[in-house]
């Protein structure tokens, strides 16, 4: 089992290191700091305000986008899933933001979007009399949100989409035999069924969103708010190593998001356990 | 006379379904068009001069041009330029996608096929790894690359890369494996086939969308992964690299920034839009069906 090994030595080497260097109170600019001070690194990130708001942000930024890209990769999947003229047209441009590189999604949004007096944003808001909004560091959160909803609604979308297809006709034929209404075929047949699906898509879409990096690296720069409004774990610690020169209270902050996304993880995991041993049939 | 009644209702009922079906037609093709335009516009701005992407109100009214491509082509202001920045993720992209598959398939394999002793372990394994936040680990990496050498050098990036999408791929191609009937394998040892030949025969020809499915996972997380990128190859960037090299003149130069992300983005767009079906069941992780 090559891959096995290969995995261990590549995902766990570095994790382990991880731990060894947040018990250090390692800053590259201060010689002779590379030595063990116990928990003193995970204390001072606890007792951070910049942590405790990245843990926030985080959340917030995680669970707005995730939440709101469902809602709309849930309808548009509804909308595809009947039979029309270019729907094929229509799938392929609504799976096209998901293949953009984040990187690009950023700069495009914070240049032709977003952008002062020439973006499309203040154009449109310019009908309604308003002029002149900087969008990215006047609605930071919401800025790098509505970026993250647009990239990943295409994401949800294929995965509801792979849920409604995979229903069974009978049960919904049954349905309408019966007398029952889209409404109520929807609530009581086709919801249930896509629970799973829609729990898995919020599942995985999280464990990814709570990684953001590049968007807000190009939009923001952790910025908005106190000054720190769209600082979430992954720019915390590139803040911590890349501008602090930091590295142990980086891997701490580490150590610490590890942990709480594995509680996410584990109700993914036992929940694609339960898909898979439904489509296994075991 | 009641069957008229009931003949002319129906044919209202028809009408009115018949509209409605059009205003959902109509409707989803509003709320696409809405979410594709940002890509639109930034392929549109790509065509530009420098002068026409800054108007307002923003404009249509302008003669296609290829100036800022080949600007951006023949520009190496920073980071060796684009041609050297497609370079290096084409040779991340393919040497990663190599070694993910060249791993990944054989333990597949293993898993689904001839199952080891503590499989489900295993697998499970394989696709918690997937679910580690790696943005935790970049601390030890980078220190590691330090003493390697390899900072600035695509390997630590093919090296990195191979470890995320090992376990997608893993899983991926194991779920797809399942789905070869049982009697198909059985049928094929009666006629005499050896392993050899049941794998390239019979397996590998129903597996292949299965792997191009995969591939194209790998393709779309290796190509467009920034904060790895970022950290070890600073100075020799792949394309999501050399691109946020544009956001240190303040987002300026907005068409030739849209030259060169419309470049960026090409291969992974067209990879997506050509196998669209394998993309529905690779996101789904095989999982699902």
């Amino acid at each position: 089992m090559p891959a096995l090994l290969y995995m261990i030595v590549v995902t766990q080497v570095p994790f382990l290191v991880t731990l060894w260097y947040s018990f250090r109170g390692w800053n590259s600019l201060v010689p002779g700091s590379n030595k063990f001070v116990g928990f003193s690194s995970f204390s001072t990130v606890l007792s951070d305000p910049m942590f405790r708001q990245a843990a926030l942000v985080t959340v917030e930024m995680t669970a707005s986008a995730v939440i709101l890209s469902m809602l709309l990769g849930t309808t548009l999947a509804i909308l595809i899933n009947r039979k029309f003229r270019g729907r094929g047209i229509v799938r392929t441009m609504l799976i096209t933001p998901f293949l953009v590189i984040p990187v690009a999604t950023g700069l495009l949004f914070q240049t032709t979007i977003y952008g002062s007096y020439f973006g499309i944003l203040d154009w449109i808001v310019s009908w309604f009399g308003i002029s002149q909004v900087t969008w990215a560091s006047t609605y930071a959160l919401p800025s790098v949100v509505a970026v993250l909803v647009w990239e990943w609604t295409p994401f949800m979308m294929l995965i509801v989409l792979a849920g409604l297809q995979s229903e069974s006709l009978e049960a919904l034929e049954a349905a309408g035999v019966d007398g029952a209404n889209a409404f109520q075929t929807f609530v009581s047949i086709t919801f249930p069924h896509l629970r799973r699906y829609i729990e898995l898509g919020l599942l995985l879409g999280s464990i990814y969103i709570v990684q953001t990096f590049g968007e807000i690296f190009i939009l923001t720069q952790g910025g908005g708010g106190n000054g720190n409004g769209t600082t979430n774990f992954a720019y915390y610690i590139y803040k911590q190593v890349a501008n602090a020169d930091n590295y142990s209270l980086g891997a701490a902050a580490g150590v610490i998001v590890v942990i709480a996304t594995e509680i996410i993880a584990a109700f993914a995991l036992r929940l694609l356990s339960g898909l898979f041993q439904a489509t296994e049939g075991t | 006379m009641a069957t008229g009644v009931d003949r002319r209702r129906r044919h209202k009922r028809g009408t009115r379904q018949w509209a409605l079906g059009h205003f959902w037609t109509i409707f989803t093709w509003i709320l696409a068009f809405i979410l594709f335009f940002p890509v639109l516009w930034m392929v549109i701005t790509a065509f530009k001069k420098e002068s026409n992407a800054y108007t307002d109100p923003p404009t249509l009214n302008f003669r296609p041009t290829l100036t800022e491509f080949s600007q951006v082509i023949n520009s190496t202001s920073f980071t060796g330029g684009i041609p050297h920045a497609l370079e290096d993720s084409a040779f991340v992209t393919i040497a990663t996608l190599i070694l993910v598959l060249a791993m990944g398939i054989p333990a597949a394999y293993a898993l689904a096929i001839r199952p080891v002793k503590r499989w489900r372990d295993v697998l499970f394994f394989f696709l918690a790894t997937k679910m580690l936040p790696f943005v935790a680990a970049v601390v030890p990496i980078y220190v590691i690359a330090t003493h390697l050498g390899l900072l600035n050098n695509d390997w630590v990036l093919v090296i990195l890369y191979t470890g995320f999408n090992l376990p997608l791929a893993v899983w991926m191609v194991r779920s797809f494996l399942l789905e070869i009937p049982k009697e198909l394998l059985e049928s094929a040892r009666i006629d005499g086939a050896g392993v050899f030949v049941e794998l390239t025969r019979v397996i590998l020809p129903i597996l292949l969308p299965g792997i191009a499915a995969t591939a194209l996972i790998c393709v779309i997380f290796t190509w467009n992964e920034f904060f790895f990128a970022l950290f070890l190859t600073n100075t020799n960037g792949t394309a999501p690299v050399f691109l946020s090299g544009f956001q240190l003149n303040e987002g300026q130069y907005w068409a030739e920034l849209s030259a060169a992300a419309t470049l960026c983005c090409l291969p992974v767009i067209a990879a997506g839009w050509i196998a669209q079906k394998q993309l529905v069941r690779g996101l789904s992780l095989g999982a699902l069906k």
